[in-house]
């Protein structure tokens, strides 16, 4: 009797949590499906990076296409290493980011700490609104914002130089300014971002640590030095991993519009991204844009493994994964 | 006596700080540089507000500048006048970002529920099926050749709207938010009551998570109405240009706005003439600009939220 009742209830409970695992499945479906048409599928793409990519005229679809194109093996890779402009767009692309990496943390982590000792909060809230508003807009936006200080024609700051006297100059086709223009740029937009991630950590410091410091009598610089940063560690560390597993990415948006795709800049704008966009839309040569993408994927993804075990072996607690 | 007043409130002012903050001199030092910083973030877009009222006369005789010699609704009134194509385009922006934010919720909700819920059975394997895509992926050219020629991506509201529908970044969100907004006990309750899972999910659990949605709502929102870059991909026809690729468009052609308006031959001809270029521009920054700026002092918190809580425990 009792026997026969848990036999039915272990087979209504299996009912219910096949049941149950179906709904959740079901719930998962519409994501999965993207993520197989627009992630996983893209990934078997690759192929195209070994082939000489065509049009199949006889019966044109994606899959035909890509079956009836001859294989070409490493030759798109090589075209790409062969021109002058890969080893500069690989300099432009690491460089940036590398001095954007650094120059990002040390910039945010001050602002978070100034922001953390002001009196009235608000004023500090006010600082933080005004600092973030432009992570909130486009580079499209940001790049009329540009064009109003250097038009040739119209510019304040070309107008500027007129009234002193310097004529001719055109912003957007000498190339030595760029670095810093584009550095500023990055900056005004991105600070405002990891100043306020900075910030949430900060805040949720435990308050009593700063107090029993300071009767004790360190100074303020001691207990950032004791206190904040060895606090700030952790986020610091996974931030970083994953401004490193995109070192081989750039902000499309801020080397393609802020410079208005202007041709004489390329030697200082030109980063794997815009590469990857130029090859496709103008040249419309897929096969050198997957190359390169190809490259930049396999770049990426080792460097984030790379950075994570590093950190994993200094400090387990910090790494990512 | 009223020194006297000044000192007590002063000395007052004194008392109030707290114990250990800075000295006064190092705050007006972090006043000054955080002061500074915050005028340079807003000062473009104030520029670029005055640059659109500033009449086409001024900025022909002095450029663009903070003080024109007259000021004008000129550009204003042209984009009212001309305003065909803008009006499409504004209307695409918005009906993108809401379709596109609506769906993209929806999924998200969905995808991290499950993720969220411990005793699902494959919930390690879904969790690494997206997260994975953060960090390898087919790259542009393969993409782009799968979501014309084998999707259909092209020319269509779906172009804009499909592509960017799932974000693995919102789906780990919005499973901590689950995690630290949900408990889990109200779930087995809710499935002793004899409640199905999407029962649970619609009318216990969204409830609960309001902030989280809204927190992966509003990221969804901003990203749909700044997008750009998918649109140069998929879309050539004019009738689905949104607003922020229709002023990328105009970066070299003005008459863009023109030749996509309902006047034509010789009098289009004549508005191309006296188009008051540099402040139409200008004025159709404002016009993008305006909607974000006006809701951004209330979604701040929100987005706050999230960013943090998405960040620190991803």
């Amino acid at each position: 009797m009792s026997k026969k009742s848990t036999k039915v209830k272990s087979a209504s409970q299996g009912f219910a949590s096949r049941k149950k695992t179906l709904s959740l499945l079901s719930m998962v479906a519409p994501g999965t499906i993207w993520l197989i048409l627009l992630r996983y599928l893209p990934m078997l793409g690759i192929v195209i990076a070994f082939k000489d990519y065509r049009i199949y005229t006889k019966a044109p679809s994606f899959i035909n296409n890509i079956k009836n194109s001859p294989w070409v093996g490493l030759d798109k890779f090589k075209f790409l290493f062969a021109t002058s402009d890969a080893l500069k767009m690989i300099v432009n692309t690491i460089g940036y980011n590398a001095l954007w990496i650094v120059l990002g943390l040390v910039i945010s982590v001050s602002f978070a700490i100034m922001l953390n000792e002001v009196t009235n909060k608000f004023v500090a809230k006010t600082y933080q609104t005004l600092m973030f508003f432009p992570y909130f807009l486009s580079w499209v936006v940001a790049s009329y914002f540009v064009l109003a200080f250097l038009d040739p024609t119209r510019g304040l700051i070309v107008h500027m130089q007129k009234n002193q006297g310097i004529t001719g100059y055109n912003w957007y086709s000498d190339p030595k300014p760029w670095p810093v223009i584009l550095t500023i740029a990055n900056v005004w937009k991105y600070t405002g971002y990891s100043t306020i991630l900075y910030l949430a950590a900060i805040t949720g410091i435990d308050a009593n640590q700063y107090e029993a410091a300071s009767i004790d009598g360190a100074s303020k610089w001691q207990q950032i030095r004791y206190i904040t940063l060895p606090h700030l560690r952790p986020m610091i560390t996974i931030l970083f991993i994953m401004n490193v597993g995109r070192i081989f990415n750039a902000d499309f948006g801020l080397f393609y519009m802020v410079p208005k795709n202007s041709g004489p800049l390329f030697p200082v704008t030109q980063v794997i991204d815009t590469y990857v966009y130029r090859a496709l839309a103008a040249t419309n040569d897929i096969g050198m844009s997957a190359a390169a993408g190809l490259l930049q994927n396999i770049v990426g993804f080792v460097c984030i493994m790379t950075a994570n075990t590093i950190v994993r072996r200094i400090d387990e607690d910090s790494s990512l994964f | 006596m009223s020194r006297n007043r000044n000192e007590v409130v002063y000395l007052k002012h004194r008392r109030s700080r707290r114990l250990n903050a800075v000295s006064i001199p190092s705050e007006v030092i972090i006043h000054i540089i955080l002061g500074l910083f915050c005028f340079l973030c807003i000062i473009p877009f104030i520029f670029v507000v005055i640059i659109s009222f500033s009449s086409e006369e001024s900025i022909r005789q002095i450029g663009y500048s903070f003080r024109p010699i007259e000021w004008g609704v000129q550009a204003y009134r042209y984009v009212i006048d001309l305003g065909d194509q803008l009006w499409r385009s504004y209307f695409n922006s918005f009906f993108v970002t809401i379709v596109g934010t609506i769906l993209s919720v929806l999924i998200c909700v969905l995808y991290s529920y499950a993720l969220f819920r411990v005793d699902f059975k494959y919930r390690k394997f879904f969790t690494f099926f997206s997260f994975f895509t953060m960090m390898f992926g087919g790259g542009l050219a393969p993409t782009y050749v799968v979501c014309k020629s084998l999707l259909g991506l092209k020319d269509n509201y779906a172009a804009l709207i499909v592509p960017m529908l799932v974000n693995p970044f919102n789906f780990i969100i919005m499973r901590t938010f689950f995690q630290s907004s949900v408990p889990v006990s109200l779930i087995e309750a809710a499935a002793i009551d004899g409640s199905g899972e999407y029962n649970t999910l619609f009318k216990v659990i969204v409830p609960i998570a309001k902030p989280g949605i809204a927190t992966v709502a509003l990221l969804n929102a901003l990203a749909y109405w700044n997008e750009w870059f998918i649109a140069s991909l998929y879309i050539q026809d004019a009738k689905y240009v949104p607003l922020q690729y229709l002023l990328m468009k105009m970066q070299n052609q003005v008459d863009y706005l023109v030749r996509n308006s309902a006047q034509i031959g010789a009098e289009a001809a004549k508005i191309m003439a006296d188009l008051p270029q540099d402040s139409l521009r200008m004025a159709l920054v404002v016009l993008i600009v305006i909607p974000i700026a006006c809701a951004y002092p209330f979604f701040q918190r929100y987005i706050i939220s999230g960013l943090t809580i998405g960040s620190v425990k991803g």
